[in-house]
């Protein structure tokens, strides 16, 4: 097929239409008679298509991307699994998509008993009390859940708690949202295998620390076996704990962070609970907390009243609110519709049998690449770049050889605690054959590396597009189709 | 213990377990405590086919009422052509994650390219991000963006005449993060501009943060607004419909440094609330301050023209606790959206779409006021497709009766008063017929 490289503006003829609206003729001029002054000047150069044009753009557009549904997406702590096409469909019924946030609680009471059997139906699965499911993604499930817990302490006068603990080992979101959150981070080391250093934890928990954010299994893909320690010592400090829920994956019928002794978590709908990425979102963050804290959850929140029907309500112990409404709530369709497919018998298998994929591709793939932490992962592991380091093939080098062989790159550079860190997460979905076929290849670059290294280096090469400047793009940054004609004008001048 | 969605055959199993060296898949568990190992079944039903499945969800769906919207509040129901929910069908769009590799998401990258330069041509602003949460988070976002960027001030106005729903969440943000927020009291259903000048007397303002068109509908005049504030080294945000400014003055012609909002106006699914988006626009000084995810366009080695993720210094997951913000993800799927939406629309129908919502508008307006039982709140005020009106009339049985004829009438604001809004979708027919449901 032809290269396409086309933006929308440049398919843009003066007077092309892509739409048709009923000639509605109110006989009023009510527009032309709004004041001059408040109309903008200069028209916005928006694109003028016609609908095929449209439909083959972005037809085109799509070709050039990678989905789950196009190959093997191994991309560790993003939980890529199958995103089924019945949640799709359930999802656009047009009684949940085309009603108004704030019509009258009588007609949309559909809508209001799913949420309310949504969160009831997480609050079990995590082993907590109550969720909020207004968050929009986990980072925002993150703050919203610092949020709780930041109210908890006032609530209870506890003004000097302002610092949360937080391991060398997390994601970037947790610094970032205690930082939001107007919480103070502080690190607590991690132990050469990853987990938290007890030893480090201990000294650092006095009368104002806030809490911990912690993930188990955690970042390496590690089960944090002193967890029911460090929930002692947190408590007994008089902090609470954070469950980062992007690793809930492993822990489906096997674990319930309630259990561990979390009193506070996020999850996020788009990993554990099968809804697209969406190329980034929209995604859903809830947060589940234990009974203490449940009335400081944002408003608004669903009530089931006594009679069966459902009720939206603000209450004023709530830490108030995060979102317009109640959340992505289309997101949350499509999780009910994946939890209510799996049932209570199948889901308690989606937890062990990610781990077992994740474990079997780290046994395979163990003798090329260098496993810096040997023992049984949970749902996905870390290598530390190839084994032979001779090569001087990096991690990079072999995520983009991998694209040439059609699978996507696992995580790379994260955690940082090895330089060249390689986060490999297959999720249960995926069969043995596609599993077999990812080693082959992943032995196949390792082989590549030794003998042909230059070619490893050089990849991508056969990617419709190769590396990109990436540098030049931050230095000079073209950010609208306005710039890149400024960009094209100066060229053409030179 | 295989499932549609889980493909393993108990010799697959047995394969997989070998190759490990464990017997069983507890095996894999030995490491977690046995105290807290689940044993118990999950309290949830049983596994459902799609058969059952599609039963159940429409089952639910037959207890939501769709309606003929004549209410607004930031959501608005226009109209969206077939195509745009059609194209977001391609799963290739829907299954894919960030782009961190591009050379395997130029079709993501260069739709939110797309995006940004829509957006940007909207507002009038040098740059916009690849779409935030939804109006009221972006909104919070701008209020941190002006904090960081005038340095020592931590203090934002925020006009009266903003949603409550937005005021609510960017004062819940600032309460947390330590930002003092200001509300401005409204004066005639404006931002009362002297109570501006009075509080930047003060010394300790980062910025003002006003709207277009405001909660009552109403397009506000900032006439000499940017100046005030950049006298004093304070910003301006203008928090606007985008959807509106195909024709309204955009913040960019008010002089504003950073544009926020929702972006449920570009013709996205009412959806209950979400998802929908929040985008944020910039002027050119502001954009290293700006949070979120940014597209560049730049080249490949053999010198093709693609696109990129840029500028990601500024992000969480490199600066960790010193990013401008937490946020990981975007709404990215509903930027999609927007872009196809407007793509289609074009120049003239992003115009046509707020001339036939403002004449359908004024007409209501003008059939309400002709009954004799309404009285606009504020006269005189000019308005685009949403309007407030005062009455006698107890407006929560009339909004009882005209649900009962499958109507969503106008939103109650209290003390009588009561905001209707109108879209292009609107008919003459459905409005007469509102009217004569009124007067019943």
């Amino acid at each position: 097929m032809k290269y396409y490289d086309k933006l929308i503006f440049e398919l843009s003829r003066p007077g092309r239409k892509g739409y048709e609206l009923p000639n509605n003729n109110f006989g009023n001029d009510a527009f032309s008679k709004l004041p001059s002054d408040l109309m903008r000047e200069v028209p916005a150069e928006l694109p003028e298509v016609s609908e095929l044009d449209v439909v083959r753009h972005y037809t085109n557009l799509s070709m050039k991307n990678f989905g789950v549904d196009t190959g093997f997406y191994p991309l560790g702590s993003c939980t890529m699994k199958y995103n089924p096409k019945i949640n799709e469909e359930v999802a656009q019924i047009p009684e949940f998509t085309a009603i108004h946030p704030l019509q009258d609680e009588k007609s949309v009471q559909g809508a209001l008993e799913l949420y309310y059997n949504l969160q009831k139906a997480l609050a079990n699965i995590a082993g907590l009390y109550e969720f909020t499911l207004n968050p929009y993604a986990g980072a925002h499930g993150e703050l919203t859940g610092l949020m709780v817990m930041k109210s908890y302490h006032l609530a209870n006068g506890d003004t000097k708690r302002t610092k949360v603990i937080v391991p060398n080992s997390a994601h970037g979101t947790n610094p970032a949202s205690a930082m939001v959150a107007g919480l103070e981070v502080v690190e607590v080391k991690s132990k050469p295998n990853g987990s938290i250093d007890v030893e480090d934890l201990r000294p650092l928990l006095d009368d104002t620390v806030a809490g911990i954010m912690m993930t188990n299994p955690n970042t390496l893909g590690m089960f944090e076996t002193e967890i029911m320690e460090i929930a002692k010592l947190v408590h007994e400090a008089g902090g609470l704990l954070y469950y980062d829920g992007a690793n809930l994956n492993p822990l489906l019928g096997k674990v319930r962070p309630g259990d561990m002794g979390f009193d506070i978590m996020h999850i996020n709908l788009h990993k554990t609970f099968s809804t697209p990425h969406g190329g980034g979102g929209p995604g859903s963050g809830p947060v589940g907390v234990t009974e203490r804290l449940a009335k400081f959850l944002p408003n608004p929140k669903v009530k089931k009243n006594e009679d069966g029907t459902f009720s939206i309500v603000t209450s004023d112990d709530s830490l108030g609110s995060i979102s317009t409404f109640l959340g992505n709530f289309g997101v949350m369709m499509r999780a009910y519709a994946y939890i209510l497919t799996l049932g209570k018998e199948n889901i308690r298998n989606v937890g062990p049998l990610a781990t077992l994929n994740a474990n079997y591709i780290k046994e395979s793939l163990k003798d090329d690449y260098l496993l810096p932490i040997e023992g049984v992962c949970k749902h996905e592991f870390v290598f530390d770049g190839l084994k032979d380091k001779s090569t001087h093939v990096t991690t990079l080098n072999v995520a983009k050889r991998l694209l040439d062989y059609g699978f996507h790159a696992p995580t790379i550079y994260f955690p940082l605690l090895f330089h060249e860190s390689m986060m490999i997460e297959p999720t249960e979905t995926e069969s043995l054959e596609t599993l077999n076929e990812f080693i082959d290849v992943m032995h196949k670059v390792a082989a590549e590396a030794r003998e042909t290294p230059e070619k490893v280096i050089e990849a991508p090469l056969t990617t419709l597009v190769r590396k990109l400047d990436e540098t030049g793009a931050a230095k000079n940054p073209v950010l609208t189709y306005r710039h890149l004609q400024a960009e094209n004008a100066k060229g053409a001048a030179e | 213990m295989s499932n549609k969605y889980m493909p393993h055959t108990e010799e697959d199993i047995r394969v997989m377990l070998d190759k490990i060296g464990v017997n069983t898949i507890d095996d894999l568990y030995s490491d977690v405590p046995q105290e807290v190992i689940y044993k118990e079944e999950y309290d949830i039903p049983s596994a459902m086919s799609e058969i059952e499945l599609r039963r159940h969800f429409e089952e639910l769906g037959k207890k939501n009422q769709r309606l003929t919207v004549f209410a607004g509040g930031g959501v608005y129901d226009h109209y969206s052509p077939s195509t745009v929910a059609h194209l977001l069908q391609r799963s290739e769009f829907y299954t894919a994650y960030t782009p961190y590799q591009p050379e395997i998401s130029q079709g993501t990258l260069q739709y939110i390219f797309e995006y940004q330069s829509i957006i940007s041509e909207l507002t009038g602003m040098e740059a916009t991000n690849a779409s935030m949460y939804d109006g009221a988070t972006a909104t919070a976002e701008a209020m941190f963006m002006m904090v960081a960027s005038a340095k020592k001030k931590n203090r934002v106005l925020l006009s009266a005449t903003i949603a409550d729903r937005v005021i609510n969440v960017v004062k819940t943000y600032g309460k947390f993060h330590g930002v003092e927020v200001t509300v401005i009291p409204e004066k005639d259903g404006i931002t009362d501009f002297d109570a501006v000048k009075e509080e930047l007397t003060k010394g300790d303002v980062a910025g003002l943060i006003v709207p277009t068109p405001n909660k009552y509908g109403i397009i506000e005049d900032f006439s000499g607004y940017a100046e005030t504030l950049h006298a004093v080294k304070a910003y301006l945000c203008v928090n606007a419909d985008p959807s509106t400014l195909a024709v309204l003055r955009t913040p960019a012609e008010w002089g504003a440094d950073v544009a926020c909002g929702d972006g449920q106006s570009l013709g996205m699914p009412l959806n209950f609330g979400g998802p929908y988006l929040g985008y944020i626009s910039c002027a050119k000084g502001m954009l290293r301050k700006m949070p979120g995810r940014v597209v560049g366009a730049t080249k490949d080695a053999d010198g093709k023209r693609s696109f990129v993720l840029t500028l990601q210094a500024r992000e969480q997951h490199i600066r960790r606790e010193k990013a401008t913000s937490n946020i990981c993800s975007n709404q990215s799927l509903m930027a999609l959206y927007a872009t196809i939406y407007v793509a289609l629309m074009g120049k003239q129908g992003m115009r046509e779409v707020n001339i036939k919502s403002c004449d359908g508008a004024h007409y209501l307006y003008d059939a309400l006021l002709a009954t004799g039982k309404f009285q606009p709140l504020f006269p005189g005020k000019p308005f685009l497709k949403e309007f407030v009106m005062t009455t006698d009339l107890d407006i929560k049985a009339l909004n009882e009766r005209l649900l009962e004829n499958g109507i969503m009438g106008g939103l109650d604001l209290g003390d009588g008063k009561i905001s209707f809004a109108v879209t292009e979708k609107r008919t003459k027919e459905e409005i007469d017929n509102l009217i004569s449901l009124i007067l019943a």
